[in-house]
């Protein structure tokens, strides 16, 4: 009993703490918190286009996440989901486009895995930099996340943009429409909501299966709760993390084919607008497991839509989705040493029946501790 | 146009690029020396370049023009200060891992500089910000007079605080302290130090400098704010330190390096050498990867204690 009331007590903590440090800014700037929380949690879901909306993008959250849930299970912390998902994009819209009269059975898997091949090329750069040569993965990822930014645009602007934004003049730099071949379908008529959604489930179950059911998944693991036994152990440490950025990269690539086919159906820019930094927080927030990565994605595809609609009827800078992100990452992982510390779980008891002595006399019941429905 | 104007055109641009890197990354080598590995530094450099830009803008009828821009940075320093603090008390008091927290510093400071920014000033504006300031007679000698001594006050400041920081860090007992508590901090504890203290003053003062390198940007270098100023600025800092090896002057080469690769970067672009700015652009972010990869033996000297929290309870 007391145990869980101190979990319940600690994810309180850090959900006011993420709240508390969002409403300082939203009073700031001179909007009630409780009326922009309130839109941001409820408006999205009033109508069917809004809940199709939400789970539109959850599809690419779950796929990041997952893939980040590997690396950081593998002890390499991948930042670089933005980068890998853009290139995921460009190399799965270069194929689609390369062979648009290929029957669809063929061209649709052969695009979703060349954007996956993209992406786990670009996350190999990392691990491979990680592991030969010592480098942070940190900042190379970083780094390569601008890179691919520029690789990114300059073939959208250069080699792969529509001829026809040429000849009109309008210069907008987007490819020209895919295939339909190359479509993943809608899952119910009139909204952006299509089968990428079933793929991510089902993506969730195989790296459950990878990392707790395959010997693979053991090295990688076991490489990154402590690499020095791993290695005693006789698993090549370094090739575990090369492995772990190649499905990381991987996933994020196919974060990307699939919100291409799935949504756009045309590499325009900004079309990964920010999944790669908020699939970290979908990770953390789902704990790195599969199981809880999807209801976590789900919420931070609610987040994402909310946010949009602030703005729209708030005049709330889409920035503030920022905020939130930065603020839940801050307190999850203070909130973590103390679910997995004993020590401090130790001490915090302590002080709390301290504290609860003098209050049992005056027969007040407080939540803490006192062995309530918790 | 001659060969001499050409270098020199390249250094007058790349100096006073390298100040706003050579203030975050000293500022980081104190918090590293310390032991954390502050990421935040981009969200750090993102709100005092913020700050510092809105008592030029806001105040420009209430205050003269001096007196605003001293205001714009004391608030960034304060303010990188405060966020500092804040990162100590997630990585010290709470001891989360440093990686992760230090992303979530950085969205939650870009976060806050951006939505601040779109609702109180919408656009992209200018600001007069602050002159640059020739040092009478020494700015006239013959090419190295526009180089070095043209510049921003802020510039110059930057410039004198790496004597300063080798003195504090190599010179002091504080600075004793600190590398002690980045290299064993167990020891340190042992002898009476108190680690979380000394990490709590590096970071403090760690984030002091990253909100005068941002300030730096708004009003010195950019003279306005827009949501992408800092542009990776603060991550290419925190590889700075690697590149330096720990070391006041190393940064210091390190930055002038950095900034004069891009400077010349920029020049060829003028220059009408014709391909893709975008490979231009991503050249110095290839220019650090490429960096860290080369320097991966300086690794070795690193803090021994970077990026592990210090706990007292633990066993050992």
């Amino acid at each position: 009993m007391r145990e869980s009331a101190y979990l319940v007590f600690i994810i309180l903590g850090a959900i006011v703490a993420a709240v508390g440090m969002g409403a300082i800014v939203l009073k700031l700037i001179g909007v009630n918190p409780f009326d922009v929380y309130k839109v941001i949690l409820t408006e999205p879901l009033k109508d069917i286009y809004g809940i199709t909306e939400i789970l539109v993008r959850t599809s690419p959250l779950v796929f990041i996440a997952l893939g980040i849930a590997i690396a950081f299970r593998s002890g390499i912390l991948n930042i670089g989901a933005e980068g890998q998902m853009q290139i995921g994009i460009i190399s799965a819209a270069a194929i689609a486009l390369a062979f648009p009269e290929l029957p669809k059975p063929i061209l649709l898997p052969m695009v979703l895995i060349t954007g996956a091949v993209g992406g786990a090329l670009w996350g190999g750069i990392a691990g491979y930099l990680k592991a030969r040569m010592g480098v942070n993965e940190i900042l190379s990822t970083v780094m390569l996340n601008y890179i691919a930014a520029q690789v990114y645009g300059f073939l959208l602007r250069g080699p792969m943009i529509d001829p026809e934004e040429l000849t009109v003049g309008s210069g907008t730099p987007q490819t020209i429409r895919l295939p339909r071949t190359a479509w993943l379908d809608r899952l119910i008529p009139g909204t952006r909501l299509h089968t990428g959604l079933i793929l991510a489930l089902v993506m969730a179950v195989l790296v459950y299966l990878l990392l707790w059911r395959t010997t693979t998944g053991f090295r990688l693991r076991a490489s990154g709760a402590e690499p020095r036994a791993a290695r005693f152990a006789g698993i090549h440490v370094e090739r575990s993390l090369v492995i772990a950025m190649l499905f990381s990269g991987g996933f994020a690539g196919l974060a990307g084919a699939v919100e291409l086919t799935g949504v756009h159906r045309r590499a325009i820019e900004a079309i990964s607008s920010g999944y790669g930094f908020s699939g970290i927080v979908v990770a953390l927030f789902g704990g790195l497991h599969p199981a809880f990565i999807i209801p976590s994605a789900i919420f931070f595809g609610l987040l994402l839509i909310g946010a949009d609609m602030t703005q729209r009827a708030m005049a709330v800078p889409a920035n503030m989705v920022l905020v939130l992100q930065g603020a839940i990452i801050l307190s999850i992982v203070s909130a973590k040493t103390f679910l997995n510390d004993p020590y401090t779980k130790d001490r915090f008891m302590r002080r709390m029946a301290s504290f609860r002595l003098p209050r049992r006399k005056k027969k007040t019941v407080s939540g803490l501790g006192q062995g309530g429905p918790l | 146009m001659n060969p001499i104007d050409l270098v020199l055109n390249i250094l007058t641009i790349g100096v006073p690029f390298s100040v706003a890197l050579l203030l975050a990354s000293t500022g980081e080598m104190f918090n590293q020396r310390a032991g954390i590995f502050n990421l935040g530094c981009e969200g750090i450099m993102a709100m005092g370049a913020f700050l510092a830009f809105l008592p030029p803008f806001f105040l420009k009828d209430a205050l003269s023009p001096a007196m605003s821009n001293m205001v714009g940075l004391s608030i960034a320093v304060l303010a990188g200060a405060v966020l500092g603090i804040l990162f100590a008390v997630v990585t010290i008091f709470f001891r989360a891992p440093q990686g992760i927290a230090g992303i979530g510093l950085q969205m939650l400071g870009v976060g806050i500089a951006g939505t601040l920014f779109r609702h109180f000033v919408g656009g992209v504006t200018g600001v007069p910000g602050i002159a640059n300031f020739p040092i009478p007679f020494l700015s006239k000698i013959p090419f190295l007079g526009p180089v070095l001594f043209d510049l921003n006050p802020v510039a110059y400041f930057a410039f004198l605080l790496v004597p300063i920081s080798w003195f504090i860090l190599f010179k002091t007992p504080w600075g004793l302290r600190v590398r002690a508590v980045g290299t064993h901090p167990r020891a340190a504890d042992t002898m009476g130090i108190n680690v979380a203290r000394v990490r709590f003053q590096a970071l403090a003062l760690g984030g002091a400098f990253a909100g005068l390198a941002g300030a730096y940007l708004s009003l010195c270098q950019a003279k306005m704010f827009a949501d992408d100023l800092v542009a990776g600025r603060g991550f290419i800092a925190v590889a700075l330190v690697y590149f330096g090896r720990w070391h006041p002057l190393g940064i210091l080469g390190g930055s002038l390096l950095f900034s004069i690769a891009q400077s010349f970067q920029l020049s060829v672009q003028v220059w009408g050498i014709d391909f893709p700015y975008e490979f231009a652009v991503m050249l110095p972010y290839v220019l650090v990867i490429v960096v860290l990869a080369l320097t991966r033996k300086s690794n070795k000297r690193s803090p021994a204690a970077l990026g592990k929290p210090y706990n007292r309870e633990k066993r050992v």
